[in-house]
C-alpha cells in the first residue's frame, strides 16, 4: 500500500467528510436554523429596546454559536464509529493526528463557517454598526475553529456513550470560556472606540495553540475510546 | 539501603497502609478543627473594617485553596495513571474528584455568604468567584465522564485525558476571566488590605491544615473502597481479615 | 430587607448557621457517604467470596 503524504492525506479526509456532509444536507441546515432561532429568541425574551439589544448582541451571537457547535459535534465521529470506518482509520499506517485535523477542518467548514457568513444578517436584527459586525465576524472566523477543535476532544472522549450529547456540552463548554470572552470583548472594544487588536491577537494565539495540540490530544482520546 | 518507593504504589501494599493511616489523619484533623475554630472565634479579635463577618475567611480561604490544589493533584495522578499505566494513581484521581468538587462548592457558598454583608450582593462576577465556579464545572465534567463509562479502564483513561486538558486550560481561563472582569469594571471593592492580626493568621493556617487532613482521610477511605471494588476477584482481597469475618 | 438588619444584629449567628454549619453538614454527609460505600463494597466482596467457596465445595 502506497503511503500518502501528510498533505494529500489531510485533503483526502477533508474532501471525504465534505462530500458526506453534502449528502446529508439536512443535518447541516438544522444546526444553522438552530443558530438563527436561538438568536431570534433573545429579543422576544428580553424586550425590543434597541439600546439593550445592541449591547447584548455580541454575547448572544457568541453563546448561540457555542451552543450550535455543541449540537453538531456529536456527529463528528459517531457516523464513522457506527459503520466501522473509524476503526479502519485507527489501524491505518497514516498519522491519526493529521486525519483528525482533516475531520476538524471539514467540520468547521460545514458548521462554523456558515455561522460566520450568517452573522451580518443577524447583527442587523440587533442594530449593530458595520464595524462592530466586521469585528464580530473576524472574531467568529478565528474562534469557531477553536470550538470545533476543542469540541473534537470531547466528541472523541464521549464516543458511543449513552447521553453523549449532554455530557459533551458539560465537558466542552467550560473549556470554551476564553474564546467567548475574547470574542465578545473585541466587539465591545470596537463599539467603545478602543483598539481591537489585543483581543483578536489573543484569539489568534489560542487558535495556534489549539491547532498545535488538539489534533494529537483528540487522536489519543480516540485510541482510548476505541481500544 | 535503597528504599523501594514503588512498593506502596501497588494496591496490595497500599490498601493496608492507607487503612493504618486513616485514623491518624481523621483524629488530627478533628483536633485541628477544634483548635482552629477556638482561635478563630475566641482569640482572634473582630476586624476593624469588616467586624465579625470576616470570620468566614477561616473556612472560605482554606476550601478555595484546597479545591484548586486538589484539581492539580487529581490531574497529576490521572496523568501518572495514563502514562505509566499504574492502577492505583487512576483510582486516587477518581477518589479525589468528589472531595474537590465539594470543597469548590463550599468555597462558593461561603463566598456568597461573605459577599452579602460586604458587597451587598450574594454574587458578584468577580474574577476569583467566576473561576471558582468554572473549576466546579470542570470537576463535575470529570465525575460525569467517569460515571458514564462502564468499563473502568476506559473511564480512567478518558477522564485522565480530560483532567489534563482541563489543567492546561485552568491558567488560560483564569487570566481571561481576570481580564474580562477588569474590562467590565466589576466590583471595585477588593479584599480588605489591612494587615492580618497574628491570631487570624494562626486560625487560618490551623483550619487549612485541618481541611487538608480531612481531605486526605476522606480520599484514602474512598480509594480503599475503590480498590476493594476493582480488585474483588484477586486472591489477596479474599484473604483480608475484614472480608473473611 | 429584614434579613439585612437581622444579619447585622447577629453576625456570629449568621456566620455560624450560614457557612460553618453548612460546611460541616457537607463534611458529615460526605463522611456518611464514604462509610456507607465502604460497608456496601465489603458486603459485596464477602458475598462473592462465599459464592466462590460454596462452588468449590
Amino acid at each position: 500500500m502506497k503511503k500518502l503524504s501528510l498533505i494529500s492525506l489531510f485533503v483526502l479526509v477533508m474532501r471525504r467528510d465534505l462530500v458526506l456532509a453534502m449528502r446529508r444536507r439536512a443535518d447541516v441546515l438544522t444546526t444553522l436554523i438552530f443558530f438563527v432561532m436561538v438568536v431570534s429568541l433573545f429579543p422576544l425574551g428580553v424586550g425590543p429596546e434597541m439600546d439593550m439589544l445592541r449591547k447584548m448582541a455580541p454575547g448572544v451571537l457568541w453563546v448561540a454559536a457555542l451552543l450550535s457547535s455543541m449540537l453538531s459535534l456529536g456527529r463528528l465521529f459517531s457516523a464513522d464509529y457506527l459503520d466501522g470506518t473509524l476503526e479502519q482509520m485507527l489501524l491505518a499506517p497514516q498519522s491519526l493526528s493529521v486525519l483528525v485535523l482533516g475531520k476538524m477542518v471539514s467540520h468547521w467548514m460545514v458548521s462554523g463557517l456558515p455561522l460566520v457568513l450568517l452573522t451580518p444578517v443577524l447583527g442587523l436584527q440587533f442594530d449593530m454598526s458595520a464595524p462592530a459586525i466586521g469585528v464580530l465576524m473576524l472574531g467568529l472566523l478565528l474562534g469557531t475553529p477553536i470550538l470545533s477543535m476543542v469540541g473534537a476532544i470531547g466528541a472523541a472522549l464521549t464516543l458511543g456513550l449513552r447521553g453523549g450529547g449532554v455530557l459533551l456540552s458539560l465537558l466542552v463548554l467550560p473549556l470554551c470560556i476564553p474564546v467567548l470572552i475574547f470574542g465578545t470583548g473585541a466587539v465591545q472594544a470596537v463599539s467603545s472606540g478602543l483598539n481591537v487588536s489585543a483581543h483578536l491577537s489573543l484569539m489568534g494565539a489560542l487558535l495556534v495553540l489549539a491547532l498545535a495540540f488538539t489534533p494529537w490530544v483528540t487522536a489519543q482520546a480516540l485510541r482510548i475510546s476505541m481500544e | 539501603m535503597a528504599i523501594n518507593w514503588f512498593k506502596y504504589s501497588a494496591p496490595t501494599t497500599f490498601y493496608p497502609l492507607a487503612g493504618k493511616l486513616i485514623p491518624w489523619f481523621a483524629i488530627s484533623s478533628l483536633i485541628l478543627f477544634a483548635v482552629g475554630l477556638y482561635i478563630g472565634f475566641v482569640v482572634a479579635p473582630a476586624d476593624a473594617q469588616q467586624g465579625e463577618f470576616y470570620r468566614i475567611i477561616f473556612i472560605h480561604v482554606p476550601s478555595s485553596i484546597i479545591s484548586m490544589f486538589l484539581y492539580l493533584i487529581m490531574a497529576a495522578y490521572a496523568a501518572l495513571g495514563l502514562i505509566f499505566n499504574t492502577r492505583l494513581s487512576s483510582m486516587m484521581a477518581s477518589a479525589i474528584a468528589p472531595t474537590g468538587a465539594l470543597f469548590a462548592f463550599i468555597s462558593l457558598w461561603t463566598g456568597a455568604l461573605w459577599g452579602k454583608p460586604m458587597w451587598g450582593a450574594w454574587w458578584v462576577w468577580d474574577a476569583r468567584l467566576t473561576s471558582e465556579l468554572i473549576l466546579l464545572f470542570l470537576y463535575l465534567g470529570f465525575i460525569a465522564l467517569h460515571a458514564s463509562i462502564d468499563d473502568p479502564r476506559r473511564a480512567d483513561r478518558a477522564a485522565a485525558l480530560l483532567a489534563i486538558v482541563g489543567s492546561v486550560n485552568v491558567p488560560i481561563i483564569y487570566f481571561s476571566v481576570k481580564w474580562w472582569n477588569t474590562l467590565h469594571q466589576g466590583s471595585t471593592i477588593k479584599y480588605s488590605g489591612t494587615s492580618m492580626h497574628i491570631a487570624m493568621q494562626q486560625a487560618m493556617f490551623t483550619m487549612l491544615a485541618a481541611c487538608w487532613l480531612y481531605a486526605i482521610a476522606i480520599a484514602l477511605t474512598r480509594v480503599r473502597s475503590i480498590i476493594l471494588e476493582r480488585e474483588r476477584n484477586s486472591k489477596w482481597i479474599t484473604e483480608l481479615a475484614e472480608v473473611k469475618s | 430587607m429584614s434579613l439585612d438588619i437581622w444579619m447585622r444584629e447577629n453576625p456570629l449567628t449568621y456566620i455560624w448557621v450560614g457557612s460553618y454549619a453548612v460546611a460541616f453538614l457537607i463534611f458529615a454527609v460526605e463522611i456518611a457517604m464514604v462509610v456507607h460505600k465502604r460497608k456496601i463494597t465489603l458486603q459485596q466482596v464477602r458475598l462473592m467470596r462465599e459464592a466462590d467457596q460454596s462452588e468449590e465445595d
